[in-house]
Formats: C-alpha cells, structure tokens, sequence
C-alpha cells in the first residue's frame, strides 16, 4: 500500500440522488439520536457507487455535511480504508489478489495480463472499460487464483481464461462469475470425493 | 471528598506504597510515587489516547507491560517503573519511533526543548539497527502561525485532540493509515482558530513549529522573564524570550486558575509589534510635523500649554497601560485639580461599586456553573483562552448557553435568543423560556461584554443585567477586553465631579472648553474628534494616538515595566521587567512624576515602592497579588432606559485590537489569512528538512 491522495482532479459538486438520499436515510436511522455519524461508510460506499466507483472529493463533503461531521472526520475514514478508490477507476475495476495462496496459483501470470491489456496499476484504458488494482487478500483462497471485478469474483483463472474474460467485459459481452475451469463453487476439481450419498 | 478518601486505592510503585483515589491512572499514581514516566501522547488536559506506547510500564501478574496512561489503578497493584521489562519495553518502542524519525536535530527547531531528543537519551538505545531509507512526508499548510515539517511526525494525535477537544475547531485528522498516516487539515486549509499556536507547544516533537520563530534563535540564548499578557483582558501568565533587547518570542505558563497551559494567538504572536513601531524619544509637532525633540524642549511645550489650565486640562487611559502609570495620571490630575479624567475609552458605561465591573464568579467558576447567558459579548473574539473554559465546561455536558447578540460560532453550541436589548428585557420580565432555566439552574452565569455596553443606553443594559442576575440568582460577570480597565476603575479613574467622561471630553475639546488632552496610550479614539485641542500624547507605540499628538512622550510597553495589571475577574498580577525601554523612552509613572514636577504640583514619591504605598493605600487589594478579592453584590446603575438595537460585539478585527497588535508584521498575516478564502489544495512546501 502507498499514500493514498484525493485525485487531482475533482468534479465540481455532487449530491446524492433522491432514491440514495432515501437510503442513507434509512442508514442513518439505524443509529441512536447524536451517533449519525456511525453511518459514515455505508454512506460513502453509496457515494462511490453513485459516482462511478470512486470516491470525489466533494462526496466527502456532502456525505460529511449529512451526518453533521467534521470534514477532516470524514476524510480520515475515506483514506483509511483501501475499498474507498480515491481516484477515477475503469467501468470494469478489477481488484486483483497478489496474496500468497493466489501468487503460488499464478496471479503474477494475471498481472501479466492486466499490464498487457491494460496497462499499470490504477491506469485507465483510453475507452474508460478498466483499470486494475493489486490488493490483498479476498479470502476466495481455495478458489486461487482470482480477481473481483466490480461486485463479482471471478476464480481458478488462468492466463487465458482472464484474458478473455477482460476482453469479453470490453467487448460488453455477458461474462459468467465464480470458477472459471467448470467447478462448481469451492467443490473438489473433478467432482465430489465424500459425502456422495448414503452409499 | 471525604468518601473518596475513604475509598482510597493501596498501590506499590517501585516499592513505594502510595494511596490515590479510584479511577486514577498507573501513570498519575506513579507520579505521585514520585517516578517518571516518559510520555508522548498522554497530555493532562486532552483525552487519552495511549497511541505512542511510551508510558509503558510492568504490573505485577500482567502478562505484558502495560500503558501507564491509559490503565486505571486496581486496589494493592504492584508497579515496577524500573525493571528491565520496562527499559526494554521503552527502548523498544524508542527504536521504533526513531525508524522513520529524521536525524535533523541541527537545523530543527525543536532542538534543545524537544520531548523526543530528551526521551532518546534518557530512556533510548545506543544505535539503530535499521538500514532502509526513513519516510518522507510532505509539508502541509496549517496557516501562517504553524510551520510544519511532517516527516518528524510521530502520531501523537495531541495536536488533532487539541484542535478537537479545546479549540473546538475539528479541523486537524489524521489521514491514510500505518505507515502512510499523515497529520493534516482538511484541504491543508488555515486553522481557524484564535488558540491555533498552542498547537506549538503540544507537539512532542518538531513537526510542529512557530513559522514567525523558525530559525531566528535556540532555547538555551534566550533570557527568559516570566510575566503578564496584557492583549486581552484575562491576564494570562506568559514567558517572553528574548535575545539582547529583542523579544523573540512568547511562550504560556501554566495558571490553572486563569489560561491553564494555553494562550491565544495574538499573546503569543504579539512580540514582533514589540519591535517595531516603538516610539524611542520625545516629538514635538513642528509645522504639522512631529519631529524629535529632547525631554526638555517636550516638557517645556507641555509645561507652556498645561501650566495653569489644570481645570482646561482632560486625561484619557488607553487600553494596556498599567496600575503605576494609572495611579500616578490619576495623581496629577487630581493636583490639577482636573476631574476630566476617563480609563473607559471605548465609552463603556460602566459605574458603580466593584461587583458591577468583574468577573465576580472567577474564570475558573466558569467550570462550576450550569447555565450561561451571554449579552453582546463574543468570547472567542474577546478572550479566546476563557471561551476554551466555556467550551470545556459544556463538554462536560449539561450547560445550556444562551446568547443575545448577533449569532456567530463560538466552538460550542450556544442559542442564539435574539440580537438586541429588547431580548435582555423580555429575559427580566419573565417572557423568555430561559429565564426560568437561569432561575432553576444552581450555578448560573451571566457574561455582559463590552459592546453591549459602550451604546447609547449602555447603563440601562447594565442595570438589567444586574437586575437579571440577582433576580434569577445568578452571578454577574463583565468580560473586559482590555487589560487596563479593571485596574483603572479600581483606582478610580472616572470622571470627578463635574467631570466629562470620554464623550464628554471630546465635545468639550471641539467646543474649546478643553484645551489640553493627555492621551495615556489611548490609541481607539478618532484624532478629528478632539478637535483643536493640545494632545499629549505618553505611550509606546506610534498608533492612532501618537499621530493626533502634539507632543510625544515615550513611555514602556508591557515587557519593559514592573508593573501591576488587574484581570477581568480582579486579579491583580505584576508583570516583570524582561527589556528596558527603547532608546530615551521611560517608564510610565516617571514621566508623570517628572511631568508633575514641572506643573509645580510634584507627586509624593520618587520610586516605585513609594508610589506603591500610596497606591495600596488608596486600593488595599492591588497589593495581594494574584488573589481573586470578591466584591460587594452588583448595584444597578440608574438610566434613561433600554433601547432595542441589536448589540455589536467589542472585538470584531481579533489581530487589530490594540497598537502593540497592530505594529505587529505576524498578526498582519493572520488576518490576511484569515480574510482570504481557505485555499483549497495548496501544493506543500515538499519533503524532508528545507534548512
């Protein structure tokens, strides 16, 4: 990890749309009076959301003003944990796990493939489809290795099969989550070996 | 007290049994064992944070030292402060603050008075073992009052629970995290403070520096005099440094019954105006142009338009002058038979016994109250130290505030009930919901500042307030802004009788029935105004006052006298002598006496002590110093009767109070900084240690 900054540059305001304001008041309501400010992450990854994945600096500001917070209270959250992506991100982020299990699988092969199709780490391509980021594990490890890309994991992957599937999610094709080598969930490569029946 | 006495804890620090009260904690029982224990975070007056580890000590049956300062006593603990866990837990987390700690003791400002160089060497190891290149961080921008080198940074976090916690300005936070954690403010915008230096003093190490001091001197060339702020009208205990005969800068000593530690901005800021400005010798106005003259040539102009219009003759005291000088103006005024004497420049209509102009409850009371009235007084602007106390004792939680004045941010949530004095009157008729809450409250206050009393119907605001007070059973206080003023009512420097008060001095001047004007450091009163009246003007500082002068006489600041200033709550403190005036200036009292002699109408005393004599003759309680003396109960005022303007508050230009301030490059900058529009995303300044 490295020191995270607000990016250069920032849009000029934002406010949250009706239906997210709707929301976060709901958030916000699942606190006791005076203990708003509990909301502030669901908040900001509402924010995030809205904003197309990352976090402007005038979002702080508006999330902060919701919960009557301090500013700098607010900023301190946002730079403090890495899920909150301070900088513009492609409409495919793909978050790419380089921790030990996935590394031993060959992540090293799928930053390869990002860097290829790609680029380096937190550059966007020129249409705006992706952009990649290493981070630390995201506890898929049985399924090594993998990536997230928006909301959804995408495991066993290898070389090839990522490649294609950034193609495909460029191209905006239908691309299927989870293991991509015919496995089903976290279940032994080549079919069950217990638990097959009472048998 | 007496149960908590009875339920007092057992503890044994390196042997030494001690007995302390439930809650406290490892660290303040080992202190009251007498051990030390080296510190970085922990700060007796903010919150705990036990982030530093430095305080680490070994409890008997604990699996693993324990932070002293955030572990509260259990009854029979055994404590060690010395065993070898302890040097090497405190040498273990020294190593490790020194990883990314810059080696920059040389050309850091710090040096000499810095907790971590003194911690390293009491309590550190011999040698790093690390290799790898120390972080950098680059600069952040905190104002023009704070100089910041963040690759010193620790994480201490005092300086974002101070701004938090006492300034009640949350504006500093600490940013990213582990490694990459930085202090900053938001946007690198200016602290919005007026208590922003006290940040200064807080930082353990120098990451935070005074950007007016930086460079210019060491701790050890300094003399240091320990002495009284005169820039607002709480008297709070400062030490000036200086170097040869120039202050170098002002540093807050502790008084926890007046500023605590802390100290605002402009006390601290001030000393550059000490230098520059300074009125050195005697001018005489030749041709319209003050040109300089010898004492002689002054005093014999003086002497040829005083000389027997003692009657044609009026006095006005300014806003920093000390008790001496007042006493010995007040002096020859009366040998001259002159009852045109006024302290009240502003044209506050203060009268009345000594309970209607003091803060009767004492700063410290503030804590004890449980309910707050401010009328046209904005403490933040006025006497940003006694706001810090407000703030404190509404943190302590229940302490409903009140305001009547024009709705500003006082860093505490206060309700603003309406802006002029008709809302005072609805209060004393019982027509405000807050009336009953002052009534029911066991310790209530009310604070009457100056601006509500320097209006027309300024008397009448006081005798409702007074009225208020003792109708509701409340206190009555009068926040002061200016640090002469109590000493100057106490030694009666009102008008005789049949005297003109400040107004009334200045309507006379232009009629001509005043011909001769003494200005004794009175620099807030438009030149125009006297209009051709002979002005003395005896002051240190060439201001206002000085420019409308006929004749100057230079007299000492506040750094250069002995001499004896009263707070806002009657406390009667003596500054020390930390310079000489400069160049033919004198002290005050001398050029009275010496004025006097030439007026034939010589005072009775030829030294300080003699004149002091004669002053706690006239006032007994200016002799017991640093005590609080209550007063008799207020007294309302007679007058014409309540007006409903809105009240305007005393202090709206904070850095431009008085002539010190306003010869005073730094506080120029304050308030250019504070004018300009927070300067979002600034670049810094970069890394490292630009020596």
């Amino acid at each position: 990890m490295s020191v995270r900054r607000l990016n250069e540059e920032q849009p000029a305001e934002f406010a949250f749309t009706p239906e997210n304001i709707d929301w976060a008041e709901g958030q916000i309501a699942k606190y006791p009076e005076g203990r708003q400010a509990s909301a502030i992450i669901p908040l900001l990854w509402q924010a995030q959301k809205q904003a197309g994945g990352w976090l402007p600096e005038p979002a702080i500001r508006h999330v902060a003003d919701m919960l009557d917070m301090p500013y700098i209270r607010a900023l301190e959250v946002a730079t403090f944990y890495t899920m909150f992506n301070l900088s513009p991100v492609g409409e495919h982020f793909v978050q790419l796990c380089g921790t030990t299990p996935c590394w031993l699988r060959g992540a090293d092969d799928l930053k390869d493939v990002c860097r290829k199709l790609i680029g380096e780490q937190g550059e966007i391509t020129e249409d705006g489809k992706l952009s990649w980021l290493e981070v630390e594990c995201l506890g898929a490890c049985v399924n090594a290795p993998m990536v997230q890309i928006n909301d959804d994991f995408y495991e066993d992957l290898t070389a090839n099969s990522f490649e294609q599937i950034l193609s495909d999610l460029r191209a905006g094709k239908e691309v299927a989550t989870g293991p991509q080598n015919s496995r089903r969930a976290s279940e032994p490569e080549g079919g069950l070996t217990v638990l097959k029946g009472d048998k | 007290m007496s149960e908590t006495e009875n339920n007092l804890v057992k503890v044994t620090v390196d042997g030494q049994a001690v007995e302390v009260a439930p809650g406290t904690t490892i660290m303040q029982a080992c202190e009251e064992a007498g051990a030390e224990i080296p510190r970085f975070c922990y700060h007796e007056r903010l919150s705990v944070a036990g982030n530093c580890r430095m305080c680490l000590v070994e409890v008997e049956n604990a699996p693993k030292p324990v932070a002293s300062c955030a572990m509260p006593v259990a009854p029979d603990m055994v404590v060690s402060t010395t065993s070898e866990t302890v040097k090497t837990a405190r040498e273990g987390v020294m190593e490790f603050l020194l990883i990314n700690h810059p080696l920059d003791c040389p050309i850091c400002d710090q040096g000499g008075e810095c907790d971590l160089q003194d911690q390293a060497l009491g309590f550190g190891g011999d040698a790093s073992r690390f290799d790898d290149n120390k972080r950098a961080v680059e600069n952040k921008n905190m104002g023009p009052l704070v100089k910041t080198i963040m690759t010193r940074c620790i994480h201490c976090t005092r300086c974002v629970r101070f701004a938090q916690e006492v300034a009640g300005v949350p504006e500093i936070g600490a940013i990213g995290r582990g490694e990459d954690t930085e202090i900053t403010t938001y946007l690198e915008a200016s602290l919005d403070s007026e208590m922003s230096g006290n940040v200064i003093d807080l930082c353990p190490v120098g990451a935070l520096t005074s950007r007016p001091y930086a460079f210019t001197a060491r701790p050890w060339e300094l003399r240091k005099t320990e002495t009284i702020d005169v820039m607002d009208a709480l008297g709070s205990n400062i030490r000036v440094d200086m170097r040869g005969r120039e202050a170098m800068r002002i540093m807050p000593r502790n008084h926890d019954d007046v500023n605590e530690e802390w100290l605002s901005d402009k006390s601290r800021f001030v000393w550059d105006g000490l230098n520059t400005q300074r009125l050195d010798r005697p001018f005489i106005r030749q041709n319209g142009k003050l040109t300089p003259a010898s004492w002689d040539a002054a005093f014999d102009l003086v002497e040829s338009k005083l000389k027997g219009k003692g009657a044609a003759t009026a006095a006005i005291a300014g806003d920093l002058v000390c008790a001496e000088g007042q006493f010995a103006l007040k002096g020859l005024m009366d040998a001259l038979a002159s009852p045109h004497v006024d302290c009240r420049q502003d044209g506050a209509k203060i009268s009345g016994p000594r309970g209607n102009y003091i803060f009767n409850a004492s700063i410290a009371g503030i804590e004890e109250a449980d309910a707050l009235l401010l009328i046209g007084s904005n403490p933040r602007l006025e006497a940003p130290v006694l706001n810090a106390r407000i703030r404190k004792r509404y943190l302590m939680g229940d302490f409903p505030i009140v305001a009547i004045g024009e709705a500003v941010d006082l860093t505490y949530k206060a309700e603003f009930i309406g802006a002029g004095a008709d809302t005072l009157a609805d209060l004393l008729a019982g027509k405000q919901s807050f009336a009953d809450t002052l009534k029911n409250a066991k310790n209530p206050m009310i604070i009457v500042g100056q601006g509500a009393l320097t209006r027309e119907d300024g008397a009448a605001v006081l005798a409702a307030a007074i009225e208020l007070a003792a109708k509701t059973g409340a206190s009555f206080n009068m926040l002061h802004t200016a640090a002469a003023r109590v000493a100057g009512l106490d030694l009666g420097l009102v008008p005789g009788e049949g005297g003109h008060d400040v107004a009334g001095i200045q309507d006379a001047a232009q009629s001509g029935t005043i011909e001769n004007v003494i200005f004794y450091g009175a620099d807030e009163i438009a030149g125009a105004s006297l209009g051709d009246a002979f002005v003395v003007y005896i002051g240190s500082h060439g201001d206002r006052g000085a420019h409308r002068a006929d004749v100057i006489l230079p007299a000492a600041a506040y750094t250069e006298k002995q001499a004896t200033y009263v707070n806002t709550e009657g406390r009667a403190q003596m500054t020390e002598q930390a310079a000489t005036p400069p160049g033919e200036a004198r002290e005050d009292w001398k050029i009275f006496r010496a004025l006097s002699a030439r007026l034939d109408v010589t005072l009775p005393y030829d030294n300080l002590a003699a004149l002091r004599a004669a002053m706690y003759e006239a006032v007994p309680h200016l002799a017991q110093l640093d005590d609080v003396i209550a007063a008799d109960a207020p007294v309302a005022p007679p007058h014409d009767g309540l007006g409903a303007e809105a009240f305007t508050y005393a202090v709206n230009d904070f850095y431009f109070t008085n002539p010190i301030a306003r010869a005073s490059a730094i506080m120029a900058d304050c308030a250019k900084a504070k004018n300009e529009p927070k300067n979002r995303g600034d670049s810094s300044e970069g890394t490292g240690t630009d020596g």
